[in-house]
């Protein structure tokens, strides 16, 4: 059909987003102390990280029980990025992945460097390498890296 | 359609309402509502079966913020739904929280309404409200002159002026008595005129003082079936019924009914109520601004000619007056956008219940209304009482 037209839009998104008290805490201990922190529910036993205000199965507030965590882990799911956009954090292609760091209970995500990204995979032992120059984000933590040594032995995270 | 059962308000929650929130992230504001609420109703987190989610599209430039938001609101595991109707959102989650129990689906709901303005650009998403072709170019949400210039015309300028401003000072003297409400600007009735001709003009006479806010909150509120209520031993305040009116305002300029009276008339109707102003308590309006506050209430009350203004004028809507009028503070102290219009309905619950601290109106509450307002032009309207309906209300009448 040749005489039905087209309206063409283009919005700009312009956010911010309040890190919170809890969030802040956090980035704050990373930037400073290159100490990863997460909250323990002493109903469930679950460690958080990152950091929640509540605890989402028992509703419990969880502020007062901070923990320090390892910066040591365990990939537990990533994904390749092979397609290029201006607004990312490296050139492609990277590996993004979900890490649980030793002594947490839910992972975060962050960038992993191994190589050859078709070297990644599930289980794969890593560490945190943190970036000289450190802001209050997730990038106060540069990337993660293979840690062919480590093992997940033995470690509860240190109480605050 | 009628109802199986009646449904009821037991509790309700407001997070504390600023232009600031960084100390909080969306969950955790969302939580401080939650907890409150639940505490209200004295129920825990697993007496709930249902919850519902809503604010305004966008306004935080997040899509589907419920998902993540279970980490503050306690919808884990639950069933649940997220609803956004533009500014009657909060009404809209209040009409369906009592549709899910009075149909028998649900015996306890938790109906959540947020907005966190400071994370997002509400201009972004509001001017996407209209139609891209036909509309879209003509859309400023609340922001419009016509409401002024409608009174200013009717009934000339220096007494629609004092209206306004006096309906406004009224609202801050409420606000005043409500420690949740934003703003609180301690407005002196002898500084009126002022008050006003220092305030920045916005669009003709709608200026800065007469406008609502743009605030961050929460407000949660729980909804219980007639069998909850009894088995609790709670106090309700139970929904009569409730009536959603809208029209594309772009497509027809002008002399059609308008929706806030097309709602009252149909609602009244249902509930036998024939004389708004005797039959009603208090009224908890979604007023964006003093001028919209002072020439709606005309179309909500059903009143002719200057029945409104006497009002105002003659101190009938103060908290302590034969028809208060948002002993809240209404919206132009605080106004959370999608929680905005559920704060309207928890408030007249308070009201019902007998809980509302400083700002319970001093006369007994038998009957309280409770209005919604968004884009384009909608009303929602719900009525709430001290004493169990006693028939089943035809919601389709
Ligand atoms: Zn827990």
């Amino acid at each position: 059909m040749n005489d039905a037209f087209v309206i063409e839009g283009k919005m700009a998104l312009p956010y911010q987003y309040f890190a919170g008290a809890v969030g802040s805490k956090f980035l704050v201990a990373l930037r400073d102390e290159k100490q990863i922190l997460g909250v323990r529910c002493s109903r469930c036993g679950m460690v958080f990280v990152p950091p929640r205000q509540s605890c989402e199965r028992c509703f419990s507030a969880l502020t007062e029980h901070w923990v320090r965590v390892e910066s040591t882990g365990e990939v537990t799911g990533f994904t390749v990025v092979r397609y290029a956009e201006p607004y990312q954090p490296k050139k492609p292609p990277y590996v993004l992945a979900l890490i649980k760091l030793d002594g947490a209970d839910t992972p975060i995500a962050h960038l992993l460097e191994c190589g050859d990204p078709g070297r990644a995979r599930i289980g794969m032992r890593v560490r945190a390498v943190f970036a000289g120059e450190r802001r209050a984000n997730l990038l106060a933590i540069a990337h993660f890296e293979e840690d062919p040594a480590g093992t997940q032995e033995g470690h509860s995270p240190a109480r605050l | 359609m009628s109802k199986n059962r009646n449904a009821a308000i037991i509790g309700s929650g407001m997070s504390e309402f600023s232009s600031h929130r960084e100390d909080v992230n969306q969950p955790e504001m969302i939580h401080e509502a939650v907890i409150e609420a639940l505490r209200d109703a004295d129920i825990a987190l697993e007496d709930v079966d249902c919850l519902l989610h809503g604010n305004m599209e966008l306004f935080e430039m997040v899509h589907q913020p419920d998902m993540w938001h279970v980490l503050g609101d306690g919808a884990r595991g639950k069933s649940g739904l997220r609803l956004t109707t533009g500014g009657t959102t909060g009404i809209t989650l209040a009409c369906a929280a009592d549709n899910l129990v009075a149909s028998g689906l649900h015996d306890v709901v938790l109906a959540i309404g947020f907005e966190k303005l400071q994370e997002g650009h509400t201009t972004g998403g509001i001017t996407n409200m209209a139609d891209p072709l036909w509309g879209r170019s003509l859309q400023t949400g609340a922001l419009t002159g016509t409401g002024a210039q409608k009174v200013i015309d009717e009934f000339g300028e220096e007494r629609a002026k004092l209206a306004a401003m006096k309906y406004r000072t009224i609202m801050d003297e409420h606000a005043m008595r409500n420690e949740k409400a934003h703003r609180r600007l301690r407005l002196e009735r002898q500084y009126i005129k002022e008050t006003a001709d220092n305030s920045p003009p916005l669009v003709g006479e709608l200026r800065m003082i007469h406008m609502c806010s743009q605030s961050d909150g929460a407000c949660a509120v729980v909804f219980a079936s007639e069998e909850k209520v009894r088995a609790l031993g709670a106090n309700p305040a139970w929904i009569v019924d409730h009536e959603t009116v809208h029209r594309e305002e772009t497509m027809v300029f002008g002399s059609m009914l308008s929706t806030q009276r097309a709602a009252a008339e149909r609602l009244f109707a249902r509930a036998g109520i024939a004389n708004p102003r005797g039959d009603i308590d208090v009224f908890e309006m979604y007023d964006p601004s003093a001028w919209w506050g002072v020439d709606w209430l005309r179309d909500f009350l059903l009143l002719e000619g200057d029945e409104h203004l006497k009002m105002i004028e003659n101190d009938e809507i103060v908290l302590d007056g034969p028809f208060p009028v948002n002993p809240s503070g209404g919206v132009i102290a605080s106004n959370p956008i999608g929680a905005t219009a559920l704060v309207r309905v928890a408030e007249a619950a308070m009201q019902v219940r007998g809980t509302a601290g400083a700002h319970q109106v001093s006369k007994p509450v038998r009957r309280a209304l409770a209005s919604g307002f968004g884009g384009t032009l909608w009303t929602v309207l719900m009525l709430l009482s001290k004493e169990k309906p006693e028939r089943r209300v035809n919601t389709h009448g």
